[in-house]
């Protein structure tokens, strides 16, 4: 690990292999300490963590405040909402504030991409980006990929499909961009219009095709279709798109038997996936929850620990 | 290297000499659990177990426990950052637990693995042994069962070689700076 220790996790640029192996590794011990009757360890305490979620997001925000608080660290949650944000406060004038109440690292979601960055160059504190805009959201890409390693034993030569609105997902991006680094093949899918071709690179391969994109895939993805989408004119209907592009038993089919089904929540029940396959045996929908949890203790760990 | 502390064989008549006071302190090995501390402790747990076996024909069940996220000592933390497993396949309640360590010094570790401990039960209660102690408490710990007693100075290091994880057994003292010249 001769490259400096990365300060926050804003998108994966300044992490290596071995240092996103070590944060993988560390969760494992994590989930060992979700299952113990003192569900808690003391590595953090004395320290606080401060979400600050412009948008609203209740999972990724109780996936963090629990991950901080098993650490022992103390949290605060600022919701945008219910604040000076609303009154026309800056980003940097929120942070500057909150950075004043000696906090020691930020939580950001925020619908704009860059807000993360912006935020890490205000606060003086490690910033874990959970979120901005259609960027990065690479907690949850972390999430995907320990999901994918804990049921395959490792990454090294597998093949992820992703399938849906890649144009508009952070969650298809962090994923495209942390999966070829631990080896993984990525291909994205979806209708043409929601496919944007620029994200085709090593080792990531786009298609339209989802019989082609789960041929060989060792876990299918699907990410969630908003309704906004249609009104957008991006997709004709909810029931065309459903036809075509819903990860459901017709499709898995033509996928290998071992195949496992992800989706980063909250799922459009019977739109991007059919509820026979959220709650079917190829789904690890729910150990993605938990595992998020683990990888995020393990995050907080790597961001906090050996600083003052 | 300043001195050898402890050859092989004093070393394994010390650990005998440990786990025959282990038999005469707790009257037997009923009810007993071994658990060592990442690294060394844990190599050191299992020899203690199989002579306990030899003596007394009981299988004392073997855990190992890794500190790390409850130690108090964060820069130390930052130069090691990888977690190493916490195995505790049985249940601490009812079972008197035996802590064991290579080197005591100034307490820190002992106190992490208590607290660690504690978190995944409540033993009947916990007893520390160590293959060296050699001083310098900053904590309000003592062991119960020490292999050797070894008055050092802070500006010297105590090394324990096990064949289990260094190939060879063995205790040695050497000097900081001899140490820091030979890893440069």
């Amino acid at each position: 690990m001769t490259s400096p220790k990365p300060r926050h996790l804003l998108d994966f640029q300044d992490w290596n292999v071995e240092r996103l192996a070590a944060l993988l590794d560390n969760a494992d011990t994590m989930l060992q300490v979700l299952d113990r009757p003192v569900k808690k360890v003391p590595a953090l305490q004395g320290l606080t963590v401060c979400t600050v979620f412009f948008e609203n997001s209740t999972r990724t925000r109780i996936s963090f405040e629990l991950a901080a608080r098993r650490m022992s660290a103390d949290v605060v949650s600022f919701a945008a909402g219910a604040s000076s944000v609303s009154k026309g406060e800056s980003i940097r004038d929120t942070i500057e504030v909150l950075s004043a109440y000696k906090v020691d690292a930020f939580v950001v979601r925020h619908q704009a991409a860059g807000a993360a960055h912006l935020v890490a160059r205000y606060s003086g504190k490690p910033v874990i980006n959970a979120g901005d805009g259609r960027r990065a959201h690479p907690t949850q890409a972390l999430l995907d990929a320990y999901t994918i390693r804990r049921e395959f034993g490792g990454l090294e030569g597998k093949t992820v499909a992703i399938i849906g609105d890649v144009r508009h997902s952070r969650v298809a991006r962090s994923n495209a961009e942390l999966l070829p680094k631990l080896g993984a093949k990525v291909i994205l899918c979806g209708p043409a219009t929601l496919l944007p071709r620029e994200l085709a690179a090593e080792s990531v391969t786009l298609t339209t095709d989802p019989r082609e994109a789960v041929g060989n895939a060792d876990a299918v993805m699907a990410l969630r279709l908003q309704q906004e989408r249609m009104d957008a004119g991006y997709v004709g209907s909810l029931q065309d798109y459903a036809r075509v592009y819903q990860v459901n038993e017709d499709l898995l089919a033509f996928a290998p038997n071992e195949a496992v089904v992800l989706h980063p929540g909250p799922m459009n029940r019977d739109v991007e996936i059919s509820s026979e396959t959220a709650d079917g045996p190829r789904s690890r929908i729910l150990a993605q929850v938990e595992n998020g949890q683990a990888v995020r203790m393990s995050t907080l760990y790597h961001l906090l620990v050996g600083r003052n | 290297m300043k001195a050898s502390i402890l050859s092989a064989d004093e070393m394994r008549r010390a650990l005998t000499r440990i786990a025959h006071e282990i038999l005469e302190r707790n009257k037997g090995a009923e009810n007993l659990a071994l658990i060592g501390v990442h690294t060394r402790g844990i190599p050191i747990a299992a020899r203690l177990a199989a002579k306990l076996q030899e003596l007394e024909g009981v299988d004392v069940p073997l855990g190992r426990l890794d500190i790390t996220l409850y130690r108090d000592d964060l820069s130390e933390i930052a130069k090691q950052p990888i977690i190493r497993e916490t195995e505790v396949p049985f249940d601490l309640s009812q079972r008197r637990v035996i802590l064991v360590d290579d080197v005591l010094y100034t307490g820190r570790t002992v106190r992490a693995a208590l607290d660690a401990l504690i978190d995944l039960g409540r033993p009947e209660g916990i007893q520390l042994a160590v293959l060296v102690d050699r001083g310098h408490r900053e904590l309000p710990i003592r062991a119960d069962y020490v292999g050797k007693n070894l008055p050092t100075a802070k500006s010297e290091v105590v090394k324990v070689k096990l064949t289990e994880t260094d190939g060879t057994d063995g205790v040695e003292l050497w000097d900081l700076d001899e140490i820091q010249s030979v890893r440069e």
